[in-house]
């Protein structure tokens, strides 16, 4: 690894991939740093090493990889798989953990692009043993052609539903249903939006062919669905729901349930990031000009790391990140950035237009996001329920912060992943603050676990002098 | 609204103050700028330790420690307390020498919790330590508590007395008026005639606004802790050649301190892990605890924290005026002393005079410092 790069990219999805791309083609020393094995990021996970007919199954949009993994390939960009980033800071120095060895490196420019996580949403025994995300399964898919032998029911909002519906379904998988899980309402604060929406309608009608395709054969797809809760003592056995004034049960031994993708800021705000509560997309995002340069001079963020756009947007995100690094670094005057990245703001711009309708048609309800009952666990670490936390409230503790000291919420190994908008919904709820007054827990390094070894040997720092 | 005292700083000596003050029926007022205990007094590595103190401190510490040891009576929660030992481990022979000397001094002090334990007994109460060490300082009886939970007891302790605490209260300014202290905060004025600056990192400014000028420095010792493992250690882990403060709190993880600091902003209040200093702790660990190598750690964090050159508290009444108390500059050891600091500020306050000497704590031992220091400017 060299001690000067210009660049430093975090995650190799289509972000990365195409940012590191741009940049290392223009001249730039380019260092991509990925947790995976194999470039592709989520989307394209696997996307080189998936067999044929695996790579039919999950669909066109999946094989859109290809090309640009082979771009990244020939690049140029050192690339470093299987490498954690577990701090920033604002020297622009990044903490890496590759097969247990730790290391600080620096690099002149920053760009984040690790992509989102699945929206954590809690509802009674959401906890159970078979109980999964949607898109975690859809992974096991990708990299290792893995698929329920059984039942299936998948459970949320949003596109994924759909779509993985669709790829079990054509891999012989027996979906049992699809429960959506977007009140009613939202058709309708969505309809206003619609006709900008019909300009990038490729999204629409996407959808509206899986839709067909699942219901033509036989899969039912249940709209409206509420009161979601999962059955079982020590397994899960089967789903309850809501569904037109009555209570429905599936028995299933496997739940799917995405709802919705929020950008993973934990980065960036160990980092000293400004993040601003997105109120469309109902998630914090880190604030960013339309180049993605982040409130911290030389750090950017672009991708569904920075607001959630899709595995295309994401890809023309990281080209124009680059576009302006490269214009950060002087390797290119102004008018040069712009007449490079024009062809991809445009596309994003034209993209914006789908934004509106998609995130009121699947916005979530507050219901869902801040008013769990007392008896569901919100901490999956620490086990901490709903109750608890309206308890540390009432005790006059009024930020997630506070709370976080008082129950250890948010305090285990997933560093707060899971809880720490659910916390601040409910703490926001209880208070009758919004959700940007109360915040957000305080990240610091490591945001990803990093063995106490590792640290004692962590290289490419001074010795401390104390 | 009519108050005795005002106390500024809801840390855990403000709340401590409030608490044994509204105890005896004073109506306090608690100014906390931020929210109760979100600094040091919150974040603090939660050590119950007489073991190696300061001569000075030795005999708040053991009041401290009679407190602590049946906290609930105080404060109604136990706070989380564990009681156990804290060892100061010798790696060498000269390590060993040194700890024979300090429990020599502390016996001909009059005191008997410091006790000089041999390799057989070391090992027995820490089974997991490397095997190089020699020996150690023990003190059983001393352990560990959760500091945020004790803050928060003794907040609730201090209200049902009948104490107000405001929070997102800063303090802009403090005023003479008569015989009265005028308090100028965000929140309004609030008058009354005695105060107390018990304000922490942020103390030293108050003091100086009133002419009593410490040479206080900022700080803010890191803290990391691991993920959960089994039970392996019940006791409090220092050394006596390196930094360190290492337990395994009560759901299996492990909190490891030692005073490595942080790079921080008073200005911002905020703080950076130091991650070459933290490299240190690391290593400190990896020698005296090899068992850890591969447990990760999950956190790291780090409080404001004020310090005096002697790393001894400020803890008595003004030098210049009457009805000013202060109780500031812990250097980072202050957690256990919390208890008995609040109750011996309560009886300057009310009795005009404390239960312990608190000679070497006064106030004005830094002006010959600070006029080299202006002398030399």
């Amino acid at each position: 690894m060299r001690e000067d790069y210009d660049l430093a990219v975090v995650g190799a999805g289509p972000t990365g991939l195409a940012a590191a791309t741009v940049a290392a083609e223009h001249g730039l020393r380019v260092a991509v740093f990925d947790e995976q094995e194999v470039p592709g990021g989520q989307v394209y996970r696997a996307i080189e090493q998936a067999p044929a007919a695996r790579a039919e199954l999950l669909g066109p949009d999946y094989r859109a990889g290809r090309d640009l993994v082979a771009d990244f390939r020939a690049s140029g960009a050192d690339y470093f798989p299987a490498t954690q980033v577990w701090s920033l800071n604002q020297r622009l120095e990044l903490g890496l953990l590759h097969t247990g060895a730790a290391r600080m490196v620096t690099a002149r420019r920053v760009l984040i692009a690790n992509g989102a996580q699945e929206r954590p949403v809690p509802f009674p025994d959401w906890t159970l043993p078979g109980v999964m995300y949607a898109g975690g399964a859809q992974i096991l898919m990708k990299s290792a052609g893995l698929i329920p032998g059984q039942g299936v029911v998948i459970a949320g909002t949003g596109p994924l539903l759909l779509l993985l519906g669709w790829q079990y379904h054509r891999a012989g998988v027996a979906v049992q249903a699809i429960l959506e899980t977007a009140p009613r309402r939202n058709l309708w604060r969505a309809l206003p939006y619609l006709p900008q929406a019909l300009l990038a309608h490729h999204y629409v009608t996407k959808g509206l062919r899986l839709e067909r395709y699942l219901q033509r054969h036989g899969v039912p797809v249940h709209k409206a669905v509420s009161d979601l809760r999962a059955l079982g003592s020590d397994q899960l056995q089967a789903v309850e729901y809501a569904h037109r004034d009555s209570t429905q049960r599936i028995d299933t031994e496997l739940l799917l349930v995405q709802f919705g993708v929020i950008p993973q800021t934990h980065l960036a705000r160990a980092a000293g990031c400004e993040h601003r509560w997105d109120p469309a997309q109902q998630c914090w995002r880190t604030t960013a000009d339309a180049w993605g340069n982040t409130s911290v001079p030389g750090i950017m963020v672009a991708g569904d790391g920075a607001s959630i756009g899709g595995a295309v947007a994401a890809r023309h995100a990281g080209r124009i990140a680059a576009f302006a690094a490269l214009h950060e670094l002087a390797v290119i005057g102004a008018p040069e950035r712009d007449r490079l990245a024009a062809a991809d703001l445009k596309w994003l711009r034209a993209d914006l237009h789908i934004r509106p309708f998609l995130e009121a048609l699947f916005r979530l309800p507050d219901e869902l996001l801040a008013q769990a009952a007392d008896e569901v666990v919100i901490c999956r670490c620490e086990e901490i329920t709903a109750g608890q936390i309206r308890d540390a409230v009432a005790d006059g503790h009024r930020d997630p912060n506070q709370v976080k000291f008082l129950t250890r919420c948010g305090m285990g190994p997933c560093q707060g992943r899971q809880c720490s908008d659910s916390v601040a919904q409910l703490v926001a709820a209880a208070t009758g603050q919004s959700i940007v007054d109360v915040g957000a827990y305080r990240i610091r390094p490591p945001v990803k676990p990093l063995p106490v070894a590792a640290l004692a040997n962590l290289s490419g720092v001074e010795e401390a002098a104390e | 609204m009519s108050v005795d005292v005002i106390i500024i700083g809801g840390g855990l000596m403000g709340l401590s103050t409030a608490l044994h003050l509204a105890k005896r029926g004073s109506r306090c007022l608690v100014l906390e700028k931020d929210t109760p205990a979100r600094h040091a007094s919150g974040v603090n590595a939660g050590g119950l330790r007489r073991l190696n103190r300061d001569p000075a401190e030795i005999p708040l510490s053991v009041a401290a420690a009679e407190m602590w040891r049946d906290i609930a009576s105080l404060v109604d929660s136990d706070c989380d307390v564990r009681l156990s030992v804290q060892v100061r481990v010798a790696e060498s022979l000269s390590d060993l020498e040194k700890l024979e000397a300090r429990a020599a001094m502390v016996r001909a002090l009059g005191y008997d919790h410091e006790e000089l334990i041999g390799r057989d007994e070391l090992y027995r109460l820490v089974p997991a330590l490397a095997p190089h060490c020699v020996g150690a300082l023990a003190c059983r009886g001393d352990g560990y508590a959760r500091p945020f939970h004790a803050a928060t007891a003794f907040r609730h302790k201090a209200e049902e007395l009948g104490a107000e605490v405001r929070t997102d209260c800063r303090v802009d300014r403090v005023e003479r008026v008569g015989e009265h202290w005028r308090v100028v905060s965000i929140q309004g004025e609030f008058e009354a005639p005695v105060l107390v600056n018990t304000a922490g990192a942020w103390a030293g400014g108050i003091a100086a606004s009133l002419g009593e000028a410490v040479p206080l420095t900022s700080g803010a010792p890191m803290m990391m802790v691991t993920a959960r493992v089994p039970r392996f250690l019940d006791a409090v882990v220092g050394a006596a050649g390196r930094k360190l403060s290492f337990k395994q709190m009560q759901n299996g993880t492990v909190v490891i301190g030692g005073a490595h600091l942080a790079e921080h902003d008073m200005q911002r209040e905020t703080t950076h892990i130091d991650m070459a200093r933290l490299k240190t702790s690391a290593q400190t660990v990896m020698a005296l605890f090899p068992r850890m190598a591969d447990v990760p750690i999950v956190r790291t964090w780090a409080g404001l924290e004020a310090f005096t050159p002697d790393h001894l508290p400020v803890i008595g009444a003004s030098a210049i005026y009457p009805g000013l108390h202060h109780a500031f500059g812990f250097s980072a050891h202050g957690f256990q002393l919390s208890p008995a600091v609040g109750r011996v500020m309560s009886e300057l306050i009310l009795d005009g005079r404390a239960s312990l000497s608190l000679e070497a704590f006064r106030i004005d031992r830094f002006a010959d410092t600070l006029q080299v220091r202006s002398a030399s400017d």
